[in-house]
This record gives C-alpha cells, structure tokens and sequence, in this order.
C-alpha cells in the first residue's frame, strides 16, 4: 500500500468543530406562549380530545380487567354451556371460546390469501386499468357494507341446494347455516383492510428496488415472491390482526348464519372435522350478548368473564403484530 | 488476463497534486485503506495544472486512467429513438459500447441518458408508454430476440439509489445465482461464488466475518458496492451503471470509481453521471447529449480538452447543465 501524501489539514473531530452554544440551541423546544389565541385554544382542544381518548380506553381495558379477574374461571374456557337453574349450574362457555377461534381461523385462512393476492394484482400487474378501478371500487364497497346485510345476502347464498354440503341438509331442504358459512362471509369483511394494509406496503417500497431485481434476470413474479412480500411482512401481519379482530369481533354474520346456538351442533354422520364445520354454533361475541341483560341466559357475570376473554385475544394479536414490525425495522429500509 | 490489467496506479497524482515519481514495478493497489482518517475530497487538482487547457473552460482532476490495453466491440447501439408516449426521449442516437473501456453518458437532467442506459438492458419496456425504434446490438444479436431475463443477467445495472434488498449480505448475492423464485441451491454450494461476486466488488474484506449481516445497515458506500457485487454475480458481459455515486459520499464515490476501473476489463461498463469531473476521471470514451440528441461522442481526453460542438464547450465549462 501507497502512503498518500495529504495537502489537506485533517478534519478536526465534530465535538471541537461545534460552536459555543450549538448544544443549548439544540435542545430548545418552541413555546407555545407567543402563538396567537386561536392557535392556543386549537392546541387546547388537541390536548384535551386526547387525553380524553387515552382516558376512554384506559377505563374500557381496566374495567374490564376488574370485571374479568373477578369473574373469570380457568375452567369456563374448557366447560360447555349447559342448561341450569343457576350459575353454577350453566357450565362456562368452552364452545364459544372454540366457535371462535373456528370462525377466526376458516374467515382469515380465505381472507388472506385473496387479499394478498388482490393486492398483488393491483399494484404489480393492475391491467387493464379499467378491471383495476373496478375491483377497487368493489372492495370499497364490501368495506362500506355492514355486516347484518352481508350476512343476510349469505343465508340467501348458503341455502341454496348447490351448496348443501357446507351446512346441515335434511331431506333436501338446506338449513344454511354452519361454521363454513359464518366463516365465508366473515372473510369478506376482514378482505379489505388486509388488501388495504398489503397495498400500502407493496406501495412503500420504492420502484428502483423492483427494477434492481429485474435487472438481474428476475421475473416479476419471482421478484413478488422473493422481494417484494417478504419486505410486507409487517403490512401483511397489520392486515391480518385488523381482520381478525372484524372477524372476532362480529356478531351480526354469527346471529344469522352460525345459527346462534348455545352449544354445537354438529352434522351427525359427516365425520370429524366436518361434522363441526357443517354443524351450527357460537363464538364469544354471541355469548357475550346472549349472556348480558337483554340476552336469554342474563348471566352478566359470565358476560364479562367472556368479554375479557375476547380483548386478550385481541391484545395477543396486537402484541404479535408488534413483534413482527420490530423484526422487520432489524432488517432496514432504504433511504428514499 | 493478469497482464491485461491496466497500469492505474497514479492515484497519488489525483489527490495529492503534482507528484512527479511514480514509483516504478509492479503497480499497486489502487484503493483507499477504509480506515485512512483523511477521505479523498480533494480530487480537484490546483487549477490549471490539468490536461485540458486549450480552452474547453473546463477545470478538472487529473486522468486515473490509462490508456485500454484492449478494446472489444460488445453492443452496438444504432440509430436508437426512444418514445414516452409523444415525448421523444432520445433521438436517433449510435455509439458503440466496448469492453476494456468505460464509456460515459453526460449532459443536463432529462437529456434521455438514463433512458438511453436503461433501454440497454430493455427495462424502458416495464414503462407501459415506452417505445423504441432502431436496434441494439448484443454481439452481432438484437436485444429484442433474447429472452428479456437471459438479456438482463447478461446485461446487469445498478441504480442511483443504492437498494439491496431486505435480506443479509449473503442471501443478496445468493437471490442473484439461485433459478427465479427457488430456493434451492443450497448456501453451501453457493458460498464460493458470493464470495467471488462480493471480492470483484472489492466488499469481501469488510463483509466476510458476518455474512449474514443484514445488508440495509451497511452504509451507503457498501450497500452500492454490494449492488454491484450483484450485478456481477449474475457473470454478466456489460455492466450498466446509473450515476452510481450521486447517493454517495466523496469516500465512498472514490472506492467505487477505482473498482469502476478495475472493471473495464471484465465487463464492457457504461456509465451515467452528472458528475463531469467524475466522467474525465473514469471514462475512456464520453458521449454528452442534449435534449434527446447525442451532440459529441469522443475519447474524454478529447470531449473535455478540445470538444467539437459549441454546445459541448458550453456545458463541460460549466455555462449550463
């Protein structure tokens, strides 16, 4: 190696290269005192708004702690609803806590796939435009729809003799209700947010990073594969914790097209796993109302014990979320 | 193809200004150790102690580079128009492209360069409204009868931002060898030739203890050197660059010009920059355009001493751009 002759004085270090009073200047945060009153009073009204929220939230999550604590059993989880003259007596409610996670699972594992799929076409391949405006204007729409109407159009659907094999069938009349029903209509509802969440993402990444893997001979579908979801990851676990949570947190589709029952009800003679999924039953959400005040069972008390249940699922699912974006910021991002 | 390897060893004349002994044998190596205290800022030699003087108006550091030993014909780029829509990007440009050389691209933004770059490799074809007339050839082949993936390893680039991807070091190069979208190959048999790609890129030494290092924290320097580690590794035979320091630091530019050098031999490589004083030290030939057109194609020693055309005196002094 070469010794380089320098011409230059070397750069003195950044500490001594400040001047006297940078640091103060630094840490010096803009006062509010010298705004105008208008300004004042809207900065008043932000601070209040959000406390105010904060508080909201804050009182929901320990309420509902308290009340949980209180009246959460470990064994309700694994005891089935039963008929009773007290509370005792009416078991817990072990066929809602699994009902849920029925209809969680079969509802995201169609959401999913579609949406990521659906976003996919519209960002990377989107042609022809016109069939793009027309799928974004019907995911839209699905968005815009409540629930209690999707479910309604689902009996219309799932009573059809066609699809007699997904629901209870006797002597040809189709009863249209079922676990694959419910589920079918409830990954309609999550469909949107994860298609808005993974659009979002694919959107983030800047185009020179598409065309960086096509300049090495990559297709786009491989550079889909291999690049450009696997950067989504965490737009992609977003989409799927906010549709879970629609998903769970429904009970319009449960009332109308999971039949409502207090215990399964599986198809007799169909052979596990399908006898469940054919059969009718419930989630948490539907005990929850069942069990309030205005529900036929008024066991407020189980009520809130469900009801907790139900918000540390959706904390679980948040905290998962989490720890999927904190990998992903290890990884990097490029700088735009 | 050892004794190919050019003599570019003045790099003390660069940014130390007049140093008249070279040192005499074998050349060394031109890099900069990564720990020197001192970056390599000062390229700019004392005005007027350059090589172009006879009133080009343009001031610049000295020539790094020799002569080629050699140069080979590789692309041949003719009578190439580009359309964006109604828009004609760039107009009825030739120029050939050689290996053993490094030809650059100059002029103002929007003057169709960087379009003109881009339709080496037919990547203009991802833009919907792109369309090209005239012919590119690739070794006596249009570009158009290979397959656009085939034509793509064989005709890599780097872009002006540096972008790895979201992966370590070693799955960056590894996503380069392995077929399309698979996984297979395993890291084990593929080791031997990331460690090739990231060592022709000069990135080897900082990046061989840790791999698995995710490559978007490196710095911008090494990330644009693991680009182009990638674009090697596809084995290809011209190497497209997109004003590949604008992103980067006078350090790091310095690295990637003296590896941009080192090059020449291997892969043909054209490069793209704003950077005039950039262009005379690294290239070989320059084509400067305007506008779409390809005003002046000539050695840089040439374009930059004594251009032809008044418009390229009038951009290389600096009077526009």
């Amino acid at each position: 190696m070469q010794d380089i002759p320098l011409t230059v004085p070397p750069v003195p270090p950044p500490d001594q290269a400040d001047p006297p009073g940078a640091h103060q200047r630094k840490g010096a945060v803009e006062g509010s005192a010298t705004w105008s009153l208008s300004d004042r009073i809207g900065l008043a009204i932000c601070w209040i708004l959000g406390l105010l929220f904060c508080a909201i939230a804050v009182a929901i999550v320990v309420y509902l702690m308290i009340q949980g604590i209180k009246f959460l059993r470990p064994e309700m989880l694994w005891t089935p609803a039963a008929a009773g003259f007290s509370e005792t007596q009416t078991g817990g409610f072990s066929d809602a806590f699994i009902g849920t996670m029925m209809v969680a699972t079969l509802g995201i594992a169609l959401a999913l796939p579609t949406g990521i799929a659906i976003a996919v076409w519209l960002v990377e391949y989107g042609r022809p435009a016109a069939l793009a405006r027309i799928t974004e204007s019907t995911i839209e729409a699905i968005a815009g729809i409540p629930s209690i109407v999707l479910a309604l159009f689902g009996t219309v659907i799932f009573s059809s003799t066609a699809l007699g094999f997904l629901s209870r069938t006797t002597e040809g009349v189709v009863f249209g209700r079922s676990f694959f029903a419910a589920g079918a209509m409830l990954s309609l509802v999550a469909l949107p947010l994860i298609v808005a969440s993974v659009r979002e993402g694919l959107n983030s990444i800047p185009r020179h990073v598409r065309e960086a893997s096509y300049a090495v001979g990559k297709t786009k579908a491989a550079t889909t594969r291999r690049i450009l979801l696997p950067t989504c990851r965490p737009q992609v676990a977003t989409g799927a914790m906010l549709g879970l949570g629609r998903i769970i947190g429904d009970t319009a589709i449960i009332v109308v097209l999971l039949g409502a029952t207090q215990n399964f009800a599986p198809v007799e003679g169909a052979g596990f796993p399908l006898d469940y999924l054919r059969g009718a039953g419930t989630t948490l959400t539907n005990f929850v109302y069942e069990a309030s005040p205005t529900g036929n069972l008024n066991q407020p008390q189980k009520a809130y014990a469900a009801a907790f249940v139900l918000l540390l699922m959706v904390l679980a699912l948040n905290a998962a979320v989490d720890v999927v974006h904190r990998r992903a910021r290890k990884v990097g991002t490029w700088s735009h | 193809m050892e004794s190919l390897t050019p003599d570019v060893s003045d790099f003390s004349l660069r940014i130390g200004g007049a140093k008249s002994d070279t040192p005499a044998g074998p050349p060394p190596i031109r890099r900069i150790p990564l720990e020197d205290p001192a970056p390599a800022t000062e390229a700019l030699p004392p005005v007027g102690s350059g090589q172009p003087s006879q009133g080009s108006g343009f001031t610049a550091a000295r020539r790094s580079i020799k002569a080629p030993q050699f140069s080979i014909r590789r692309m041949e780029i003719d009578n190439v128009s580009v359309f964006y829509g109604p828009k004609e990007a760039v107009k009825s440009v030739s120029l050939p492209v050689r290996q053993g050389e490094v030809l650059s691209l100059i002029g103002p933004s929007g003057c169709g360069k960087t379009t003109l770059l881009r339709s080496l490799n037919r990547l203009t074809e991802l833009t919907s409204s792109a369309r090209l007339s005239g012919r590119i050839l690739l070794d006596d082949v249009d570009i158009t009868e290979i397959e656009p993936t085939l034509l793509r390893r064989r005709v890599t680039m780097v872009f002006q931002q540096p972008n790895p991807f979201p992966m370590s070091v070693f799955d960056n190069i590894a996503y380069v060898l392995r077929e399309q979208g698979s996984r297979r190959a395993r890291k084990k048999t593929l080791e031997p030739a990331v460690l090739s790609a990231l060592d022709r890129a000069g990135l080897l030494e900082e990046v061989k203890d840790n791999l698995d290092h995710p490559a978007l924290k490196l710095s911008g320097g090494q990330q644009q050197r693991l680009c182009i580690a990638r674009a090697l590794a596809a084995e290809p035979e011209v190497l497209l660059l997109d004003e590949p320091c604008s992103a980067l630091d006078p350090k790091s530019t310095q690295v990637i010009e003296d590896l941009i050098v080192k090059l020449r031999d291997d892969v043909a490589i054209v490069i793209v920059t704003h950077n005039l004083q950039q262009a005379y030290r690294i290239a070989d030939h320059v084509a400067f355009m305007y506008l779409g057109d390809l005003v002046e194609y000539n050695s840089a020693t040439a374009l930059f001493g004594n251009p032809r055309e008044q418009r390229t005196r009038e951009y290389v002094s600096g009077a526009f751009g």
